[in-house]
């Protein structure tokens, strides 16, 4: 066992915390972050796995480095979309507004129904 | 009880999920990789034009997912601002009125920006790079923009357009250019390496920091008379 | 030549998102104008550079696999390649007349839509499994951001919950990518396939394969996994939800496919070929009986989509364990069947789009009396149709012709039951479609008349799935193609 497969090893109980958390968590912004947590347990995973032997290998250093950027990347649009979502409708998660439903729909529920 | 039960499979889900992943994880370990490919990578990095091989490996050997990793961030740019309102930008709640931040900001912004220049310039040789530069680079913007320093380019208009997409569209021009010249797509001639790279890595930042900057200022801020976030829903 | 093709496809398409987003949407529409006319002879191109000599590996910036990015150009790559060119091309052109130019936002349609299009390029021609990630997120974002655009609430609903889906699904997929790394130390697909084949199979990679499934099965949006499929293509304007439905899902199971045939005989087992067959059995049923209870026309395609899908997953059970000849009738089944649901599902969701615009209601029952003002948008709605329901001489039927006779030759007859009660169930949302639109005690006597090109376009593609069925035998020909290993450059 060397240090770098306990990073691994770390990445598995990163993996599968934030699996649950994405899962169970319903609050949108509390599940972004357990998606980060995914995230950070497979480029552990990956960075750890790879240079077991004790020596560096840059190539998945590098993926990582692409990783993070996309992930970063999914993860600001999704804030700018949790962001705007909320400002629109006031809901932190993704249950169907039902109070909201047995008014007559709203003109912006079928967009597509005006004539462009 | 049925929340209970909800949790209790998936803690049993999860765990079932470590199990198998750390005992692929312990069997992989158990044997060598056939490939070598650190000492690939060292044979063939003198040809590369860099002398770290990190930045090697994302500017020269997998350029391209390097390239269409900028697009992806382009992509969420262009998503992040047709959410933008204009209006957001002059919205007076986002300025912090708060004395320290402000006296601060004066120390850090030009620390923050030569961090950058630094970071940009050891992608070299040593950690640091394109990404690592246009983060602080987007960092200090946002300091700015909390201290209320107005910040007239990150409008959807045509400069914050031209600024998103600057970084790529060099990045693809260099691609192409490369092909023009006779070899493959991304294949630097081996004179011109260095620089390339060079030029990439200082537009890319611009880019990154413009991007991530960008994103930060669509996000639509909350009104006051708005309930606080976790009392609604 | 082979130089300018492959700029052509993987990277004029940047170039195009480019420049569209520095312009406005009527200047970006006369730029894809030109790019989609670009990319059709492109894309033709290079079907006939593979057709006539053989598929060959392109290597990027001149660096050989495992120390560079190798691109795979085989007869089913370039066979999807000029699916897209077709697919996309008409689903912009319906957009560029479709879309209201005075709506600010909409001229961050134009770049997203060539990401789009790139990404779908890279993920056909990848044989990187790192690059196939990349090139699936490309995909991902592009596609949530078409969604969302415009930012309305539902809107935003659905592309939080697709962007959450696809996020999750494609770290399953980079877990899988890292452990196949771990294990092998290179990331082409052609190499470690080589090494499989020529070594003893190590233990605990089959995990590696399951996650890697898993992540690419929730992306295409496999039972039960597809929650958040309908709403997303629901919401989405219809030249958008015309693209996700025929081509973006298509982009992930096309990598959980070439993943299977490379890895599956050596890391898949009889046990989850047949899981896997058994849930896209689930999903056609399942789906196709949601389609036909729902009330909006667009989620009666949508949920169409998912019956549809459950087909492509098929390929997994009858493709395992058996002869070569069944193999690739299955494998030719398939394609046949992406290619006609991609073309026929195209042309329904632009033509609900044209009759949605066209009474001012996303309801189905509120298409009565439609038949007499609309019938061309309606006809070709039918048209494809009869194509999803797999009626002779339709290249849905030729698809499921194949895949009937693959599971006879390979004893596993119980898929004969999805395959007809999937026939038969889509005929019953078809037809209740249908059933509204001739209703006629209607008293409603207005109705807005699309523009003529938005009715022709969605014809043009059911009569070309319509066509399919005639013109199978040339296309599976290039389909199948092998390889020349060697013929780099």
């Amino acid at each position: 066992m060397t240090p770098s497969l306990l990073y691994a090893f770390a990445g598995v109980a990163l993996c599968s915390i934030g699996l649950f958390g994405f899962v169970r968590i319903r609050h949108l912004l509390r599940k972004l972050m357990a998606f980060n947590l995914i995230g950070s347990g497979v480029f552990l995973l990956m960075v750890g796995l790879a240079q077991r032997g004790g020596q560096p290998d840059p190539v998945p250093q590098a993926l990582v480095l692409t990783g993070i950027v996309v992930a970063i990347a999914a993860t600001a649009l999704a804030v700018v979309l949790i962001r705007r979502y909320y400002h629109l409708s006031g809901q932190t998660t993704l249950a169907e507004p039902r109070a909201k439903r047995a008014k007559p729909p709203a003109p912006t529920a079928n967009r597509e129904g005006s004539p462009e | 009880m049925m929340r209970f039960l909800g949790v209790a499979i998936m803690v049993a889900i999860c765990l079932a999920f470590a199990g198998g992943l750390a005992l692929t994880v312990w069997q992989i370990a158990g044997t060598p990789a056939p490939v070598n490919l650190p000492h690939l990578l060292a044979e063939n990095l003198d040809a590369s034009g860099v002398d770290h091989p990190i930045t090697a490996v994302l500017l020269n050997f997998r350029s391209y997912d390097t390239l269409l990793e900028i697009g992806v961030l382009v992509i969420a740019g262009i998503a992040g601002i047709s959410m933008a309102k204009t209006t957001s930008l002059e919205d007076p709640d986002l300025r912090t009125s708060d004395s320290l931040l402000y006296a601060l900001q004066r120390w850090f912004v030009p620390l923050m920006l030569v961090l950058a220049g630094y970071l940009l310039w050891a992608g070299s040789d040593r950690p640091g790079g394109a990404f690592q530069a246009g983060a602080v680079l987007a960092a200090s913007g946002v300091m700015m923009r909390l201290g209320g320093i107005p910040m007239d380019f990150l409008r959807p208009g045509m400069l914050l357009r031209f600024g998103l997409a600057l970084g790529f569209s060099v990045f693809l021009l260099v691609a192409v250019a490369s092909a023009l010249a006779g070899s493959a797509f991304l294949a630097y001639p081996e004179a011109f390496a260095k620089p390339l790279i060079l030029i990439i890595e200082v537009v890319l930042t611009f880019s990154i920091a413009m991007v991530l900057l960008a994103l930060f200022v669509s996000a639509p801020v909350n009104r006051t008379e708005e309930p606080e976030e976790g009392e609604a829903g | 030549m082979t130089l300018g093709l492959m700029a052509g496809l993987l990277f004029t398409p940047l170039a195009w998102a480019v420049l569209t987003l520095l312009v406005d949407f009527r200047k970006g529409r006369v730029v894809t104008w030109l790019g989609m006319a670009v990319q059709m002879l492109v894309s033709l191109g290079l079907w006939a550079v593979v057709a006539s000599d053989g598929g060959f590996l392109y290597l990027l910036g001149g660096w050989q696999a495992p120390l560079g990015i190798e691109l795979r150009v085989d007869g089913l790559a370039v066979t999807f390649v000029l699916l897209t060119a077709v697919v996309a091309a008409a689903c912009g052109w319906h957009a560029s007349i479709y879309l209201d130019p005075d709506k600010a936002w909409h001229r961050y349609f134009w770049p997203l839509f060539w990401f789009l299009w790139a990404g779908l390029n890279a993920v056909w021609l990848g044989g990187d499994l790192f690059n196939l990630y990349v090139g699936l997120e490309l995909i991902s974002l592009a596609a949530v951001g078409l969604v969302a655009l415009g930012g309305q609430a539902d809107a935003l609903r659905a592309a939080i919950r697709y962007l959450m889906a696809a996020l999750l699904g494609s770290l399953a997929y980079l877990l899988g990518v890292a452990l196949i790394y771990g294990q092998f130390g290179t990331l082409s697909l052609a190499g470690v396939t080589a090494l499989l084949n020529s070594a003893e199979v190590p233990a605990g990679l089959s995990f590696a394969l399951v996650l890697m499934l898993l992540g690419l099965a929730l992306k295409t949006a496999l039972f039960p996994m597809h929650g958040w499929l309908p709403p997303a293509h629901g919401i989405a304007k219809s030249p958008v939800s015309a693209l996700l439905s025929a081509l973006v899902v298509k982009a992930s199971f096309y990598i959980a496919a070439r993943l299977w045939l490379d890895l599956g005989g050596h890391l898949g087992s009889y046990a989850l070929a047949q899981l896997i067959g058994a849930l896209g059995g689930i999903a056609v049923i399942w789906g196709s009986w949601l389609a036909f209870r729902q009330v909006k026309l667009k989620q009666v395609v949508a949920y169409s989509s998912v019956a549809q899908i459950g087909y492509l997953f098929l390929l997994f059970p009858l493709t395992w364990g058996v002869s070569d000849a069944i193999s690739l009738q299955a494998q030719q089944g398939i394609t046949l069947q992406v290619i006609s649901h991609a073309l026929a599902k195209a042309a329904m969701f632009l033509s609900a789009g044209n009759l949605i615009m066209s009474v001012g209601s996303n309801r189905v029952d509120a298409l009565a009396g439609v038949s007499r003002f609309l019938p061309f948008s309606l006809f070709s709605f039918g048209l494809a149709g009869v194509s999803l329901m797999g009626l002779p001489p339709t290249g849905g039927f030729a698809a499921k012709w194949l895949l009937l006779q693959a599971s006879l030759a390979s004893g596993q007859w119980w898929w004969l039951g999805v395959l007809l009660a999937g026939g038969l169930l889509s005929a019953a949302y078809v037809f209740r479609v249908y059933q509204a639109s001739f209703i006629d005690d209607t008293d409603i006597d207005h109705f807005f008349h699309p523009s003529r090109s938005l009715e022709v376009i969605p014809m043009i593609l059911a009569l070309l799935s319509l066509g399919l069925g005639l013109m199978a035998e040339p296309v599976l020909s290039v389909m199948s193609l092998p390889f020349e290993a060697g013929r780099g450059q």
